[in-house]
């Protein structure tokens, strides 16, 4: 960990930090890089009051914000069963995994906070729609399969995506992940649960099963986003030790999961272009809708208007109730420092 | 998932599935954590309809009515609580809802398993499931408090302020009930609805001393919610048999402890008992308000599009 003096953290953190001469910042920032650059030559890692550089601070707001983003805005299509949910068990487990991601939510918005973005901000810039979430959660989930398909392809593809994340070389979002993938874990496996239930069910709810699953496989894939020869960020983001693997990497990884998995659950992939590739000993799959996934990410997606709805409206409705515990909470304090 | 809890049952019967009776009350032991249940003590609803169908824990007609009471009325709570999920005021209020609903969807869960060992006419057990989605409403035992709409913020706090310190008084109760599974049921609760009493009591305090806004938003709330207090304290002839036998207590038994207690925190919050008429009610009775029907549409649906399927 870095000497308290280099710190990078916004001026109103260190309230008491004293005027320093322009020498000796520059020899501050000097020292700060070098740290850094020591830090991530030994793979090691950066906690809040370490220096960091600037963009490699914004980049982490940007992308443990927006991950915060995708936790809350993925549960709205997960309640949409909760009170349909077919079993009293599956309505109980339903409940508790949406539960998880508020919990994740709130663990990844507190990892962003110590970068120096409180959470109010973060909450504005996303009902603004000037923050990103993750595109996937702006399809709706329209049967119960969908349940299935969500937590295993969705939750799979996030599993696959944030473990490497576990090593990320900020340690409170790394931190965060380690805890994140345990309960992913469960989630997928919950999902998986509930398609096999489903497949070896009654014809209809095997079809509703596949159908859930032709639905949501192309989407799944296109979590690990753009192909990278179309991934601007990535290279920074790999230097930075944030990102391991290349989004093309981990798709292909994540396909081949797949196509084991689906034989349990006597389905198929929607992809007729899926095979091992003998010469790269990697998975391949076929053509994926890019535009159809820039269009969504631009806000034209079936869901985006009612998405961020939902989230203003019960963001403005709880405006009163967040008012009174601050005000309540000022008089209980006032009352104890007059005691 | 564990399997302990199954191998206790088996191997010791009807007795075993009272365990935590002895600890409940007590504090600082492992099995006292609401929030961490400890997978060899804790009583889940699968090991009561293990239980059942094996015959090693079989409800008497009377008792299995109490159970489906309590049963639907925490299903129905659940059902509303369960709404608010990605839709409160707080991130920490969705997960808080959201586990207070979980609470009741298990004991619903809990108490309907154990309903069901008595009541099918084919002499077989009815499940959990057949019991909440496959009944009518005229067929639920609610009562009304449980199925009135969620409302704002306030609404649900004075419900669930209602409801906790109620169910507090009746599971404390019940701990001692001569039925071993329903003191086994209401040990494991009655810790759980503490903390439910905690989260409502000190929403109170805060939005009732808040902001002027907040304070007239509490103050409608429990005018809103206060007609359906009356029923919860209501006798009728099967609680008259329980308390003889000592299964379970006569609800008007909780009523002063109930008044004390919440009246003590609506002191401190400086608000008045609502004068406001009592519902008639006739949940016990099946006769429900208007608001149960479309509730159980919503609930069942899937269910029941299709019979005979596993979920």
């Amino acid at each position: 960990m870095a000497s308290q003096t280099l710190q990078s953290v916004p001026a109103e953190f260190t309230p008491g930090r004293q005027e320093i001469s322009a020498e000796e910042a520059a020899r501050h920032e000097a020292e700060g890089q070098a740290y850094f650059d020591r830090v991530m030559a030994e793979d090691s890692r950066i906690e809040p009051r370490d220096w960091m550089p600037a963009g490699y601070r914004k980049t982490l707001i940007r992308q443990v914000s927006q991950h915060a983003h995708s936790e809350i805005i993925g549960m709205q299509p997960e309640a949409n069963w909760i009170s349909r949910a077919p079993s009293l068990k599956r309505k109980a487990i339903l409940m508790a995994k949406v539960q998880d991601e508020a919990g994740h939510g709130l663990y990844l918005y507190s990892a962003a906070e110590t970068l120096g973005q409180p959470r109010d901000q973060m909450m504005q810039d996303l009902m603004d729609g000037k923050a990103k979430y993750s595109s996937i959660f702006n399809y709706p989930a329209r049967t119960w399969a969908d349940m299935g398909a969500i937590g295993w392809m969705v939750d799979g593809a996030a599993i696959a995506n944030q473990v490497p994340l576990c090593r990320a070389s900020f340690g409170p979002y790394g931190r965060a992940m380690v805890r994140v993938c345990k309960e992913e874990s469960f989630h997928q496996r919950q999902g998986f649960e509930i398609l096999l239930e489903l497949s070896h069910g009654t014809p209809e709810q095997k079809q509703m099963a596949q159908e859930a699953v032709n639905r949501w496989y192309a989407p799944a894939l296109m979590m690990f986003g753009p192909p990278d020869d179309d991934s601007p960020n990535s290279k920074q983001s790999m230097a930075w030790n944030i990102k391991r693997f290349s989004n093309d990497e981990l798709r292909n990884r994540f396909v081949g999961m797949m196509m084991e998995q689906v034989k349990v659950l006597e389905l198929t992939l929607p992809d007729k272009d899926i095979r091992f590739n003998e010469e790269t000993k990697k998975w391949e799959h076929g053509p994926l809708d890019w535009d159809e996934f820039h269009e969504v990410l631009k806000g034209r997606g079936p869901c985006n208007a009612q998405r961020l709805e939902r989230r203003r409206e019960a963001h403005e409705n709880g405006t009163w109730v967040r008012e009174a515990a601050a005000a309540y909470a000022r008089k209980q304090a006032e009352k104890e420092s007059a005691a | 998932m564990s399997t302990s809890p199954e191998t206790t049952t088996e191997a010791g019967g009807h007795g075993d599935i009272s365990v935590g009776v002895a600890t409940a009350g007590t504090s600082g032991d492992a099995t006292a954590s609401a929030t961490r249940i400890t997978p060899g003590n804790a009583l889940r609803p699968e090991d009561i309809a293990l239980a059942v169908s094996r015959g090693t824990a079989k409800p008497t007609e009377d008792v299995a009515e109490f159970a489906l009471r309590l049963g639907d009325d925490a299903l129905i709570l659940a059902q509303r609580l369960g709404h608010w999920i990605s839709r409160a005021p707080e991130l920490e209020e969705d997960i808080a809802l959201g586990n207070i609903a979980l609470d009741q969807l298990g004991h619903a869960r809990s108490f309907l398993s154990y309903a069901g060992g008595a009541l099918g006419e084919d002499g077989t057990a009815k499940s959990e499931d057949d019991l909440a989605y496959f009944r009518s409403e005229d067929e639920f035992r609610s009562i009304e408090l449980f199925e009135q709409p969620n409302g704002d913020f306030a609404v649900t706090i004075a419900r669930q302020f209602v409801v906790s310190y109620y169910q507090f008084e009746l599971y404390s109760r019940l701990t001692k009930s001569t039925d071993a599974t329903l003191a086994g049921i209401a040990a494991k609760a009655v810790k759980e609805v503490d903390y439910h009493r905690d989260h409502s009591a000190q929403w109170v305090l805060r939005l009732a001393l808040g902001t002027d806004e907040s304070r007239r938003k509490m103050i409608h709330g429990f005018k809103v919610i206060w007609p359906y207090v009356d029923e919860l304290f209501r006798d009728d002839e099967l609680t008259a048999r329980l308390a003889a036998a000592g299964a379970a207590v006569e609800p008007s038994s909780l009523r002063a402890d109930f008044d004390r207690l919440t009246g003590e925190v609506l002191a401190e919050a400086e608000l008045d008992v609502p004068q406001v008429p009592a519902a008639l009610g006739g949940g016990r009775r099946g006769k429900h308000s208007e608001h149960l029907g479309y509730m159980l549409a919503e609930m069942q649906v899937l269910a029941r599009q299709h019979p005979g399927a596993s979920w």
